[in-house]
């Protein structure tokens, strides 16, 4: 039985288990039709042209956690910004764990998607947001059909919150391998301001598939600073779908560094319904050995006045393959809209590819809208020239690395997870500049 | 300390160096000029190591060592520094941590631990005041967004930190006004000892006037066509390079 029809048929099964009289009932129903109907996606799809799942389907994946299992502090505290103050939702092999986890109700709902649906405290903002931007191709759907858990925020009204949130998903191998859906909710009410920090973590080298949905509204005026960690074991497969949809005057930045696992690809998708909203998207991307990542991203210009900015940065090594594909879409009325898009790339090795495609359809004519891509290897001069001063190679092409994705990094406003990537990025390149970069 | 014996260097099979013979000792200050093109950067980078440069002919000793297998850091490790005619942008990385990398590299290579933090800040201080070098200058981006000036006086700050045996500064008047040029030049001679040398590449006689050559070079075509004193640079001020081409050419 393959993955496709081992979902499908495990449906029925799932369902008996959740409320079949919940409003969610009908939803579920549907989604799973889609998913039946379109299965997963080939490279006969535009959209995965570049990227396949064949292999990685191939894998007899458990499709529900049979156990739960704990997880200790210590095995967890490297994978968590622990030396900051933050509220923490943490799953471990697509469980709850109270035991790291730290969540609140006072002034915002900092909890679980499965309390958040279960719960009639809760219906009306379910109700109001739940898959209302989620696309319903397959992929989405599959996970829209299995939601069960995963990060409910809502943030009230006029409400910053006090320190960032950590959402961390754990998966410890217990089980040859894996399938996780996590599903989060992420609705910011006007005026209020919310940072999340994101990571999705197997402790071992058991394969796992994780096909995430995250969806996010930003009302108007609201603040969301959003980042994606992605450092993920060699075995670890990521399939991130992010839906964004925007109210007038909001502001929404979604950082995206991946830097490990086997394959991630991310559907980073914008809506823009208001007008003076600002949408941004950065990424870094480094990657070697045979590791593929994949940007998907969408900016739907939708009202006038609005802008967009990504930039996404990538450093491919060995056999390592990246693809991305920036679409932005300016609808008719969308008039003064500003959209820039650029994606810079280097590539370290003969056999490391990337394929970069901006995808730019504009309909309206009172617009500014820009893309550059570049794809290039080290500058030699500047490698001479901090050779010459005595910094060995590896350590000169690990500046210049870094000074490559620096305009990106200094755009991260948690001082923290700046450390903490550039840790990583030291890590991965293997040097210790005796400085913090 | 510096000997270099009929020196021919190409790159992409292109001949620029074809026959250069020079030696540096310790204390002395030479300038080797020339027209544009006549090969005066080249001769630097290969002094330097840089790899794009291929030696096809004669050796380079640095105290008494053939140079010729060393990388760029290595030869640095060892005492040769270049100071850039264009020093390159590092977005990111301050001119601080840039130098203490830089630093503490070089005592790696030498098996030194690591110059104490506290050492290492008053010598940074000691030398940015040397080049009146302003503490706000030493966080910022390396060379980002710098002034030609900047950029020059950067280069010596490293210089000073560095302390090499061996100084090549690579036109580092162009782009410097006069009391810049001043700054780098009371600079260099404040650094300048007995166990040092320094080579000047330039065009102009300009800094000649403010670091004085014990020797000057005229490099043409590749080669070494002429060698003096310092009155040598007042010539090629007076009457510029075409009595020299002239000459070399008949």
């Amino acid at each position: 039985m393959d993955l496709k029809e081992k979902l499908v048929s495990s449906f029925m099964a799932f369902e008996n288990k959740v409320d079949v009289d919940a409003p969610l009932h009908q939803i579920r129903n549907e989604a799973i039709k889609i998913f039946e109907a379109e299965g997963f996606p080939s490279k006969k799809d535009e959209a995965w042209k570049y990227t396949s799942l064949n292999s990685i389907l191939k894998e007899d994946y458990s499709v529900f956690p049979k156990q739960e299992n704990a997880l200790e502090f210590s095995e967890a505290k490297s994978y968590m910004l622990h030396e900051m103050d933050t509220y923490k939702i943490i799953f471990i092999d697509g469980k709850y764990s109270s035991h790291l986890s730290q969540t609140t109700h006072d002034g915002f709902d900092i909890c679980l998607m499965s309390s958040a649906l279960n719960n009639p405290k809760y219906r009306l903002v379910i109700e109001n947001y739940f898959n209302k931007v989620a696309e319903k191709d397959g992929l989405s759907s599959l996970n829209t059909a299995f939601a069960t858990e995963g990060a409910y925020i809502h943030i009230k009204k006029n409400k910053l919150v006090n320190k960032p949130i950590q959402i961390i998903h754990f998966s410890t191998g217990s089980e040859e391998a894996v399938m996780l859906q996590p599903r989060n909710l992420i609705v910011v009410d006007e005026n209020s301001h919310v940072q999340i920090i994101e990571r999705h973590q197997s402790l071992t080298d058991n394969p796992v598939l994780t096909n995430s949905v995250t969806e996010i509204f930003a009302n108007k005026r609201a603040i969301v600073d959003y980042y994606k960690l992605q450092n993920d074991n060699e075995n670890a497969t990521l399939i991130d779908n992010t839906f964004v949809n925007q109210k007038q005057e909001s502001h929404c930045f979604v950082h995206t560094f991946s830097f490990g696992g086997k394959l991630v690809r991310n559907n980073l998708h914008f809506y823009q319904n208001g007008e003076r909203i600002d949408s941004t998207l950065n990424g870094v991307t480094i990657i070697g050995k045979k590791q593929h990542v994949d940007h998907n991203t969408l900016v739907h210009h939708i009202e006038p006045n609005c802008e967009s900015h990504q930039d996404y940065k990538g450093i491919f090594a060995d056999k390592s393959t990246g693809v991305f594909n920036g679409r932005v879409i300016v609808n008719k009325e969308a008039q003064k809209t500003n959209a820039f898009q650029s994606n810079n790339n280097i590539l370290l090795s003969d056999k490391a590819t990337i394929n970069s495609k901006p995808q730019l359809e504009i309909f309206a004519d009172d617009v500014k809208c820009s893309h550059g891509c570049t794809i290039g290897q080290l500058d030699e001069s500047a490698m001479f020239y901090m050779r010459s001063r005595g910094i060995p190679e590896k350590e000169a092409k690990a500046l210049l690395m870094y000074a490559f994705t620096n305009n990106v990094l200094e755009s991260v406003k948690i001082p923290e997870i700046k450390s903490r990537i550039t840790k990583i990025i030291a890590e991965k390149l293997g040097v210790n500049l005796g400085f913090d970069l | 300390m510096l000997k270099i014996n009929n020196l021919h260097a190409s790159v992409e099979d292109k001949a620029i160096l074809k026959g250069i013979n020079l030696e540096v000792k310790a204390g002395e200050v030479h300038a080797i000029m020339g027209p544009n093109g006549s090969g005066k950067s080249t001769l630097s980078s290969v002094i330097a190591g840089k790899e794009e440069y291929e030696v096809t002919e004669g050796e380079i000793f640095f105290d008494e060592e053939n140079i010729e297998e060393l990388s760029a850091e290595e030869r640095a490790h060892k005492g040769i520094f270049l100071s850039f005619q264009y020093p390159v942008e590092i977005p990111g990385v301050s001119v601080t941590n840039f130098i203490k990398t830089a630093i503490n590299e070089t005592r790696k290579a030498k098996g030194l631990p690591d110059m104490p933090a506290k050492d290492m800040l008053k010598l940074i201080r000691e030398k940015a005041e040397l080049l009146e070098i302003d503490r706000k200058f030493l966080s910022r981006s390396l060379n980002q967004g710098f002034s030609g000036g900047e950029k020059k006086r950067n280069e010596i700050f490293q210089m000073a930190m560095l302390e090499p045996k061996l100084a090549i500064l690579d036109e580092t008047d162009s782009g410097l006004d006069i009391d810049a040029l001043r700054i780098v030049a009371s600079g260099v001679n404040k650094l300048k000892s007995k166990d040092n040398a320094v080579i000047l590449i330039t065009h102009y006689q300009r800094l000649l006037d403010y670091i004085v050559p014990d020797f000057v070079h005229v490099l043409y075509k590749g080669r070494i066509v002429k060698s003096g004193g310092k009155e040598l640079a007042h010539e090629l001020e007076e009457k510029g390079y075409d009595w020299i081409k002239e000459e070399v050419d008949a």
